[in-house]
């Protein structure tokens, strides 16, 4: 008799998803469905605004990464404007990237995943939060909290506000940096350096303590897909697309990303609102890819910062003999590594006289009547691509977002981490089972809001069906 | 022209016959909420928000049309007014499509402005969502009539003071809007002088200048009492911006 195990709500990632755990009569896992039940429909409801307005309509697609659409929208404008970004401007708009991860990947580390490993997966899942954390290591929780902080004052001195700032726009944007909030930004680097190290300690330690465990934590081949720059460093704001094999083969490289659409499908299931993109060549499932900062981390041939570039080596370490790390469970370590170079690289550019200069926007009409956008958002990478008419009002909006495209990866992941802890026999949903498969989804910190383009808060809930579809089990846990 | 002695809210205080209440509130300081009204324009009473209560009448009188009287006793801020006033705003949020965060004059707008001056935290009406459309033909200018609350400013400013008489109201009750010549797309209209005054007094984000990104669109309106005092009056002096 066949069952199946349901996990609805999932807790702390940031949107609603349920997981579906379909058992065979012995008791192995048949099937796992990670399921996005949001649907938000921006592609739509931007039909018929203007290309001018978009920056601020996309960006409101999450509260985590809006500076991450804003930047990536702009792009799509400045492509159909035909305009060069003053350097400035650029510049100032890598800045805001950067934050944008630094925050992002601050709440993804400390408030959402490292509960799971510092409390143990196991713990109590009452206090299993940042306020358990707190009480467990009051000095990093706040330590956490303060980095991502950080990022937010980035934003917020960048842009005016720390969410949903207006602040890009097609062509460049909006205000100039000034030298006293330059040196206001300058003056977070040594608290922010000292505390990226601490969270590079802990992953690390985090690493021995789980040794055996994580080997189980979507570990399995896949390609990886991310931007390099042209000299194959990390990048996050513009350069190439390249794609890398599970075992570490480059396999297309120096793509260009605003053709992405020649590159990549995306499938549809029936069971989900979240879509599932593919690389074309390989078809569907089998062109399954991750992005986000374990694919950014394995694909580039090095990081431009010190300290980052010293991690990255360490990082590739892990990956033994086969050129890449696979472990999705090394998503974390790669955040990590990333939030130094997030560090390291906006001290760079704050120390760059060209910060402060005030030429920082390229003003045109209509040139064109489509453009794509891209950009390395904390998850991976994101691509907004619009068609407009003569008068810049978009006739279609295509938005690919980076949670979709790691969609095959989570399941999978969810896959490998229920076939290893589920005991199907007994029919029942256990605890080590439930806390593992939501560890295993937020390696990935999916973003369900964005990804479905959806609102609201994640909670988990687990279902355990027969083959007749007879609820056998049932858990929630908000 | 005659002087005459009018009560508003209690105080006594003397005013030209010729005058308007909406005038004779402002010179003295008391603050009558208004949408269409726009000093140098001339008045339709069409928004109904600057409605007052006279002692002795059974209908609200618009302030902005309604003339002093000897003896008069007006009322401008009841639990009454208070009502009906947030109705206008919350039915005029209702029939549109106002979306504030994503708006090109948030933050500078006049019917937001209304909405906090009349405390809208919610709609009780259900909202309409309308198809409503966007013209953005002409070259500098957007019509977004989504944001359109029919004041009919742009008409009045582009009729009376440019004298190019664009503007016209199309349509009827719900589905009125505001048309470019005889209803076609705005960049094409012979008569359009391109002044953009029309944009600089729509009280809302329904006119602005393309390429305006969100909350970017700040209006200037002390051009039109300039103009208006230079008209009338052969004084070409600059004056200083009411924000009433």
């Amino acid at each position: 008799m066949t069952k199946t195990i349901t996990i609805s709500p999932v807790t702390r990632i940031e949107g609603h998803a349920k997981i579906t755990i379909a058992l065979q009569p012995n008791g192995d896992v048949a099937e796992t469905r990670f399921h996005v039940n949001e649907f938000r429909g921006f592609e739509k409801f931007t039909e018929g605004r203007l290309m001018w307005e978009m920056p601020g309509i996309t960006s409101r697609i999450c509260g985590i990464c809006p500076a991450s659409h804003l930047v990536t929208s702009a792009k799509a404008g400045d492509d159909i404007l035909a305009v060069e970004v003053p350097e400035t401007a650029e510049k100032l708009r890598r800045m805001l990237t950067l934050a944008q991860w630094l925050q992002s990947h601050a709440l993804s580390f400390f408030h959402l995943s490292s509960p799971d490993f510092l409390l143990g997966f196991d713990s109590d899942p009452a206090t299993r939060n940042v306020f358990g954390l707190i009480g467990h290591d009051k000095e990093l929780a706040l330590k956490g909290i303060r980095l991502r902080k950080f990022g937010q004052e980035v934003i917020e001195i960048l842009g005016g506000r720390k969410i949903h700032t207006p602040w890009t726009v097609p062509g460049g944007v909006r205000d100039p940096l000034t030298a006293e909030n330059r040196d206001r930004m300058l003056a977070w680097i040594p608290e922010a350096r000292q505390t990226v190290g601490i969270a590079l300690e802990t992953i690390k330690k985090v690493h021995a303590k789980y040794k055996n465990e994580i080997t189980e934590f979507g570990n399995f081949r896949s390609l990886f897909v991310g931007l390099v720059s042209k000299d194959g460093a990390l990048e996050y704001y513009d350069g190439f697309l390249r794609i890398m094999d599970g075992n570490g083969n480059t396999i297309a490289d120096k793509l260009d990303p605003k053709k992405f659409e020649e590159y990549f499908g995306e499938a549809v299931e029936s069971w989900s609102w979240l879509k599932f993109p593919y690389f074309k060549q390989f078809g569907y499932p089998d062109g399954m890819y991750r992005v986000g900062p374990l694919a950014r981390v394995n694909i580039c041939d090095f990081i431009e910062t010190p300290e980052a570039e010293e991690e990255r080596k360490v990082f590739k370490k892990l990956s033994g003999n086969v050129g890449v790390v696979n472990n999705s469970f090394y998503y974390h370590y790669a955040r990590c590594i990333e939030m130094l170079f997030a560090v390291e690289k906006i001290e760079q550019l704050l120390n760059d006289p060209a910060i402060l200069g005030t030429t920082i926007r390229s003003q045109a009409s209509i040139n064109r009547t489509e453009g794509v956008g891209f950009c390395e958002a904390p998850r991976g990478v994101l691509f907004h691509r619009y068609k407009v008419n003569k008068d810049g009002v978009i006739q279609q909006a295509n938005l690919i977002i980076a949670t979709a495209q790691n969609n095959i990866a989570m399941n999978r992941t969810v896959h490998q981490i229920a076939a290893h802890f589920i005991d199907g026999k007994k029919g029942k949903i256990t605890e080590g089972m439930l806390n593992r498969v939501e560890a295993g989804i937020r390696c990935y910190d999916p973003c369900l809001s964005c990804s479905t383009h959806a609102l609201g808060q994640m909670p988990l809930h687990v279902e355990l069906f027969d083959a007749n579809g007879s609820l056998l089990d049932s858990v929630t846990r908000s | 022209m005659a002087i005459v002695t009018i009560t508003i809210d209690g105080q006594q205080l003397s005013a030209q016959d010729d005058q308007t209440l909406l005038q004779v509130a402002r010179e003295h300081k008391i603050h009558i909420p208004t949408l269409c009204f726009l000093e140098g324009l001339s008045s339709v009473g069409a928004c109904r928000l600057c409605m007052v209560e006279v002692e002795g009448w059974s209908k609200l009188a618009t302030s902005c049309t309604t003339k002093p009287a000897e003896g008069m006793v007006i009322h401008t801020n009841t639990d009454r007014l208070k009502k009906y006033r947030r109705m206008i705003v919350e039915l005029l949020a209702s029939e549109g499509n106002h979306q504030c965060a994503v708006c090109v004059v948030n933050s500078y707008c006049e019917l937001q402005n209304l909405a906090y001056e009349v405390g809208l935290d919610h709609v009780r009406f259900p909202y309409l969502f309308p198809h409503k459309s966007l013209d953005a033909t002409h070259k500098d200018f957007v019509m977004d009539r989504n944001r359109c609350v029919l004041c009919t400013r742009c008409l009045r400013v582009c009729h009376e003071v440019e004298g190019a008489h664009v503007w016209d109201v199309a349509g009827r009750g719900i589905d009125c809007e505001i048309v470019a010549d005889m209803h076609q797309p705005w960049g094409e209209s012979d008569s359009c002088t391109s002044c953009g005054k029309c944009v600089r007094v729509c009280p809302t984000g329904a006119l602005f200048e393309k390429g305006a990104t969100i909350g970017e669109m700040q209006k200037e309106r002390g051009f039109l009492k300039f103009l208006v005092t230079a008209r009338n009056k052969r004084e070409w002096v600059q004056q200083p911006e009411d924000n009433d």
